[in-house]
């Protein structure tokens, strides 16, 4: 049977200094959703295989769903809650908005994080290593040519403003 | 775009538009079903069955209700006793006795992974923890997976008390004896042996399909509480709230009046949420404990118990004459409906001869219970393997007579004043137009260069749905209109929605602020489903802006002092007349609203809209395929759907339902399919093992959309969500016959399947 035990987790989520409180069988997917409400983490298969929970952990993109709560003492974590500035959407959220890459939305934080970070080691991809970099984030709405596109979109705009 | 001559000028419609739910989904806060929290609320998980096909003989709950922070466990034994009836769930039905043996199992399990009992615990992993404390005892029976193999006179039967509803004359099926098979139907039209007589050349052939799933990212979820005061509210992820609504009150055997559904944003559900799985549980849940509670499923419940498509056995078999027309169509389809009756081989039945018009022909349905789950709608239910078998065996037509696929199809497609397979007459259709189109296309002029290459069409069919809408509007005096909703919005339902009544009222799209609502606060509004949304939604939209800009035009009139037939309402918005003393006059529509607080009050309407004119859909699509004779693996280089959409409201979101709808049609044709054991297990109820396409997978879908107004609508709307998913299985497989030489008669063509064909047997 498994066993539970209270943890005390200290991290760095969206640039904010936060210590919760967590059960040790948390995935950081739950600790997410669960213990710091931050529900734009979405689950949607709960071991690795959809992308829709992708968070971007220490500058690496990870699904939170296969990462424990615990691991994440001492981290960097960002979430798609923290992408919007207080003025303007991110690129890549605005490029989306525009660019009807999203139909019901579910897998969007996923896409947008994955993004973020695609962009973040290659500014200028091509669609090829778009589709590539994305195979880990299930869209069963779109068909990706939307979302494709909306990348692509904003990479130029980040390129241009650089 | 394909222009057509009678599309007026609009303003709105065709624009693209952001969506007024947009900027919520890309900053997380958009709040879908497992989102939910509540003061005090509880968590709920269910006991799924490890056989495919048993009797409980008993369930011990004590050692799970002992654990701490377990607070309650049901199961089917707490539901109500249901009798046999037909409970609408707005695309199909359900028998309220079969639907809560689904939701938790009756005397006997059904398949692997059927809902056995359910336990509301402090947390989710104190919940998870308790199911495996539940103590079950089964007697396991014989079971069958295989739809041909159920319908054998010794198959293992399912429910002993199932009879055969024929629906068919002179017929020799029985009536009277325990079967699997609950429904045999038939439609037909002509004189099949003389259409047969006069052919030149008549082939036959059979085909199967695998069963798909539908493959929302999100999981079922649930959420309820069951209020001391015995109002109870329901939030969820749902296609259809009224239709949850009218479930749980069946399953609660509660009046409606005691109970709210709030639909939550919903991540996908391409028919798969229409029925209830979890909700009426969360509420019994709720009610035992006293407390709100939240279910969701795990994505392994998700592949096992909700959803999937029915797998299919059917049989095709059609003459033609030496030029090339189709004189005589004989049908046969078998559709696996899972544990219990109701698949979607109605619908196939209807779809199946769609694209053609054959003078001749005969269509049978049977509808046979399986130990899988129960199937749900998926995408055109039913249409995809109907019209996949007709497609290939036509294609195989095409080849015997050395016609063009294309000409061929030209040459015997309906339009207007030919009649369907039931004998009704089309209204006006698309079918000609989308064939010009796709012979017209940069795609189709193309060549193809290379070995193992190949390029294949096929067409597609849907009816489209109808039934009812709810809406509301406030005008504000701001110029601002409230529009109130009952749809749940899937991928656009608000935008296109906002988009008709800008049109209908002629502002701009920003005056417009749509909202999804609950069932207490808008009439009914029948499921998001059925491509009936933007056409059905888009009437009340309609009917709604014609009655503020008459009852603006009575305003106008009332504060010039003359009567309302000297006013006029333009499209613009603008408002002219003459008042009393003869002076020209007019209000802009912000204006006129904002006098409206002082001239009488603020203007709200509601309507309902039920109108039986929705326009049929028609599809071609175009593959090109390169197999790789060394792994099998296809590779699909170039594809193109062409549709016709009626008017594309949105356009952007139309394209994007059509890529999607293609790229899951993808997914059938070469990869996707349920796999059951020798013991009815099944064996890929994860997204790692059941391969829906991903972005790598796909080249880009491009898109033709061609506009054959709808005459039935007032902005020409045919709904465009579900045809799609129909042309890519065969347009596939005509192409893989097109590269390599060889006919399939099996979805999905995995590499396995083309290795068996291309190696030297052992
Ligand atoms: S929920 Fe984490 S990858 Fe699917
Ligand atoms: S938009 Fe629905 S899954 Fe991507």
């Amino acid at each position: 049977m498994a066993t539970s035990e209270r943890l005390v987790i200290t991290a760095t989520i969206n640039g904010d200094e936060r210590t919760f409180l967590a059960d040790s069988r948390d995935s950081l997917l739950e600790a997410l959703r669960e213990r710091l409400d931050l529900k734009g983490v979405k689950e949607g298969c709960n071991n690795g295989n959809c992308g829709a929970c992708a968070v971007i952990l220490d500058g690496r993109l990870v699904n939170s769903c296969c990462v424990m709560a615990a691991e994440i003492e001492g981290s960097r974590v960002e979430t798609v809650e923290g992408l919007a500035g207080p003025e303007a959407l991110h690129p890549l959220q605005q490029c989306f908005l525009e660019g009807a890459a999203l139909q019901c939305g579910i897998c969007t934080p996923g896409f947008l994080m994955s993004s973020k970070a695609l962009l973040a080691e290659n500014p200028a991809p091509t669609d090829e290593e778009v589709r590539f970099w994305l195979a880990g984030n299930l869209c069963r709405c779109t068909g990706y040519d939307k979302i494709i596109e909306a990348v692509q979109a904003a990479a130029e705009q980040m390129r241009a403003q650089k | 775009m394909v222009a057509t001559p009678q599309k007026p000028a609009y303003k709105v419609i065709g624009t693209r538009p952001v969506r007024p739910d947009g900027v919520d989904k890309v900053t997380g806060r958009a709040a879908y079903g497992a989102d939910v929290v509540l003061e005090g609320m509880l968590f709920g998980s269910v006991l799924r069955s490890p056989h495919a096909h048993a009797r409980i003989k008993r369930i011990d709950t004590s050692k799970a209700l002992a654990l701490p922070g377990v607070k309650a466990i049901i199961t089917n034994a707490d539901f109500p006793a249901q009798e046999s009836g037909t409970l609408d769930l707005g695309e199909g039905s359900a028998n309220p006795k079969w639907l809560v043996d689904n939701v938790l199992a009756g005397d006997k399990v059904l398949y692997h992974g059927h809902a056995v009992a359910a336990v509301a615990a402090v947390d989710w992993h104190t919940a998870e923890e308790a199911l495996g404390l539940i103590d079950v005892e089964y007697e396991l029976l014989p079971f069958v997976i295989n739809v041909r193999e159920a319908m054998l006179d010794a198959a293992p039967i399912l429910h002993h008390d199932l009879r055969t509803n024929v629906r068919a004359r002179n017929v020799d099926t029985p009536k009277d004896r325990e079967t699997n098979v609950a429904m045999h139907m038939r439609v037909e039209k002509g004189d099949l042996a003389a259409g047969f007589a006069e052919a030149d050349i008549v082939i036959e052939r059979e085909f199967t399909t695998s069963q798909f799933h539908q493959g929302y990212i999100e999981p079922q979820n649930g959420t309820a509480h069951w209020n001391h005061d015995g109002q109870i509210t329901v939030w969820t992820s749902t296609q259809g709230a009224f239709s949850v609504r009218d479930q749980v009150a069946t399953l609660l055997n509660q009046p409606v009046a005691r109970i709210k559904v709030v639909p939550m944003e919903i991540g996908g559900g391409f028919g798969g949420k229409i029925p209830v799985y979890l909700e009426p549980v969360a509420a019994l849940l709720s009610k035992k404990t006293g407390h709100p509670l939240k279910m969701w499923m795990s994505r392994e419940a998700v592949f096992q118990a909700t959803g999937p498509t029915s797998a299919t056995w059917n049989r095709v078999k059609i003459g033609a004459k030496r030029d090339g027309t189709l004189v005589a169509a004989d049908v046969s389809l078998c559709f696996a409906a899972g544990a219990y009756p109701g698949s979607a081989v109605g619908a196939g039945v209807l779809c199946a001869l769609a694209p053609y018009a054959i003078p001749n022909q005969r269509i049978d349905g049977f509808d046979v219970v399986t130990n899988t789950p129960k199937t749900a709608a998926y995408r055109a239910p039913g249409a995809p393997a109907a019209e996949y078998a007709v497609e290939a065996t036509v294609d195989e037509i095409a080849r015997a007579l050395d016609m063009d696929p294309l000409d061929l199809r030209l040459k015997n497609a309906p339009e207007e004043g030919d009649t369907n397979s039931s004998g009704a007459p089309w209204p006006r259709i698309g079918a000609k137009a989308v064939i010009t189109a796709i012979k017209e296309s940069a795609h189709y002029n193309s060549e193809i260069q290379g070995d193992n290459v190949g390029r294949g069409i096929a067409l597609g069919f849907w009816f489209n749905g109808g039934m009812e809408s709810s809406s509301s509007v406030a005008v504000n005096p701001d110029g601002s209109v409230s529009l109130i909703l009952g749809s749940t919005d899937i991928g656009g339902t608000r935008a296109s929605l906002a988009m008709q009544l800008a049109e209908a009222l002629g502002v701009p799209y920003e005056a417009i602020k749509p909202q999804v609502v609950d069932t207490d606060s808008i009439g009914y509004t029948a499921v998001t489903g059925g491509s009936r949304t933007t056409f059905a939604g888009g009437w009340v939209a309609y009917d709604l802006g014609q009655e503020i800009r008459k009852r603006l035009t009575e305003r106008a009139a009332r504060i010039w002092g003359v009567d309302i037939s000297t006013v006029t309402y333009h499209d613009d918005a603008m408002i002219t007349g003459t008042d009393k003393d003869g002076k020209e006059q007019r209000f802009t529509f912000e204006e006129i609203c904002r006098r409206l607080p002082s001239t009488g009050g603020h203007i709200a309407v509601s309507a309902m809209s039920r109108r039986n004119t929705a326009g049929p859909a028609y599809a071609g699509h175009i593959a090109d395929v390169k197999v790789d004779r060394e792994t099998g693996k296809v590779t699909v280089l170039r594809y193109t759907a062409v549709q016709d959409v009626g008017t594309a409201i949105h356009p952007s979101y139309v394209e994007g339902q059509i890529q999607g709808g293609a790229a899951q049609g993808i997914g059938m044709a070469l990869q996707e399919e349920y796999w059951y054991d020798d013991q009815g297990h099944l064996r890929n109820g994860s997204f790692l093992d059941y391969r829906m396409p991903v972005a790598n997978d796909l080249q880009p879908i491009e898109v033709i959309l061609v506009e054959v107004p709808n005459p039935g609508h007032p902005f020409g709307v045919r709904g465009v969500g579900e045809v799609p998913i129909v042309p890519p299985q065969a347009a596939i497989r005509n192409a893989l016959r097109d590269a390599i030489g060889v006919n399939f008669y099996h979805t999905p063509v995995t590499p396995t399947r083309i290795l068996d064909e291309l190696l030297p047997r052992a």
